[in-house]
């Protein structure tokens, strides 16, 4: 068998999903990491934390780069993988039942590509707002640098916009909470001791993601927005 | 004690594999809460042979749980609510007085429905096939113990040997996925010295026969482990999986 073959196995559509899954969830968790920044009433760190990542150059396109294709390959195999799931039970039951126990069976499992869908319309919108956003520009130093954080302050100035940031973020939680322990089992990563592990830090990850980023905007909107 | 309970079915019946198939009401009476579930179909089929109409196919053979030949889904539940059971051993004293039951076959594509609750699980034969064979001396009887297993590498081999081919796991994966059937065969043999020369060919074309028959990819639900009767877990899956990325390598 030739290597490249295993990726059009059920098994191997799995792999890049869980692969590029993980990317994207160790990028979410540094992206909040990094945005903690804007609840320090100072915009100065998250202003030039946020000119030192764009001065990267190669770097950060490279990152950009990376991030956008591993996105784009796992909505595509995700497609095709959620498409073959429901040919392959062409007639459904009349009535289906959870069996509970071990089962994980619930809304998170069930509506993985759901989920998925709404977040990549998420993130295109997300950097229209933002990266390609209202820009405004200050001088920190001598050094002239954009004021992003004013820019995010005045987003989440709006409750309309919080309001879609909770709903949207607890989406995101929903989906790593099933996500990230799936995407280790996906690749094979599986041990008595392992497994118990990664399912309590994939369901911490998605709780710290989903109240991390539904944190930063209340606390934007409730302390006053654009200073 | 024994008591006797009125049961209301609800039966999936289709008289061809490719006619129309609709649900049918039955009323059982008088059913023996010591009955198992298979007995108590028996006693509808003797009713309704003896009324001139059609009984109700379904598969059994050794009704003792260990063969794999039975498999109804009750109330949306492969092999019904009890854990660790295959329907010839779910008895009726799990049921209540007045209940309706709904009796549907496996749902899925590889799994075509040959009559009422009769399907066609050949599609496992066939992955089976595409396993082959392992090469050990045969003739005279092998000096025991001659190769040496690890005692925790047997005692999961055998776990994941107890599979008994039924297809509950198939029948309550959303995706109809025969992950964890098909990872429990490859485990059996990947996990024994005697399975390991032909290890990598095997888990390949296992595989690639499973994706023939059109079964489902594996979500990591967790679903089949849940309703397997003989509690096999999804490490079975994961170990495939490692097998089949090991042979890629190969």
């Amino acid at each position: 068998m030739r290597f490249s073959q295993i990726f059009s196995s059920t098994i191997g559509k799995k792999l890049i999903l869980g692969i590029t899954g993980l990317m994207w969830a160790t990028f979410i968790v540094i992206h909040l990491l990094e945005n903690l920044l804007l609840l320090n009433p100072d915009p100065d760190p998250f202003n030039k934390w946020a000119h030192t990542l764009i001065s990267l150059g190669p770097i950060i396109y490279v990152a950009e780069l990376v991030l956008v294709l591993s996105l784009l390959f796992h909505i595509f195999y995700a497609v095709r993988v959620t498409w073959e799931n429901n040919r392959a039970r062409s007639i459904s039951y009349v009535k289906t039942a959870g069996k509970g126990g071990v089962s994980k069976r619930g809304l998170a499992t069930s509506s993985m590509i759901y989920t998925g869908i709404l977040l990549f319309i998420f993130i295109v919108l997300h950097l229209l707002h933002f990266k390609y956003g209202s820009y405004y520009e200050y001088e920190v130093g001598g050094v002239v640098i954009r004021d992003l954080y004013r820019t995010v302050h005045e987003y989440f100035s709006d409750p309309l916009n919080v309001t879609y940031y909770i709903v949207m973020m607890s989406l995101l939680g929903l989906h790593l909470s099933h996500g990230v322990w799936s995407a280790f089992q996906s690749l094979g990563l599986n041990g008595p001791r392992f497994t118990p592990l990664m399912t309590k830090i994939g369901t911490g990850i998605a709780v710290f993601v989903a109240i991390g980023f539904i944190g930063i905007p209340l606390f934007v909107l409730l302390t006053g927005g654009a200073a | 004690m024994e008591k006797t309970i009125n049961l209301k079915l609800k039966i999936w019946r289709q008289s061809a594999p490719d006619a129309k198939g609709e649900l049918v009401s039955y009323d059982v009476k008088d059913v023996s809460t010591e009955m198992s579930f298979l007995e108590m179909l028996d006693v509808l089929n003797e009713d309704l042979t003896k009324k001139g109409e059609e009984p109700v196919e379904f598969d059994s053979d050794c009704r003792e749980g260990i063969c794999g030949t039975c498999g109804i889904v009750i109330n949306g539940i492969p092999h019904g609510q009890e854990k660790a059971t295959t329907v010839c051993q779910l008895h009726m004293r799990h049921f209540k007085d007045g209940e309706t039951v709904l009796l549907e076959p496996w749902r899925a594509k590889a799994f075509p429905v040959i009559k009422d609750l009769v399907v066609d699980r050949s599609a496992f034969d066939r992955i089976i096939s595409a396993g082959g064979y392992i090469s050990t001396k045969t003739g005279s009887a092998p000096d025991a113990n001659i190769i040496a297993v690890p005692k925790p590498d047997a005692e999961l081999a055998m776990d994941m040997a107890a599979c008994i081919g039924c297809g509950a796991c198939v029948a309550a994966c959303p995706n109809a996925s025969a992950s964890l059937f098909v990872g429990a065969k490859i485990s059996q043999l990947s996990l024994l010295p005697q399975g390991r020369i032909e290890a990598a060919t095997r888990v390949q074309n296992m595989v690639a026969q499973m994706d023939a028959e059109l079964f489902g990819a594996c979500t990591n639900i967790q679903e089949c482990e849940a309703v397997c009767p003989k509690e096999i877990s999804i490490s079975a899956i994961a170990r495939m999986r490692r097998e089949y990325v090991k042979a890629a390598f190969k």
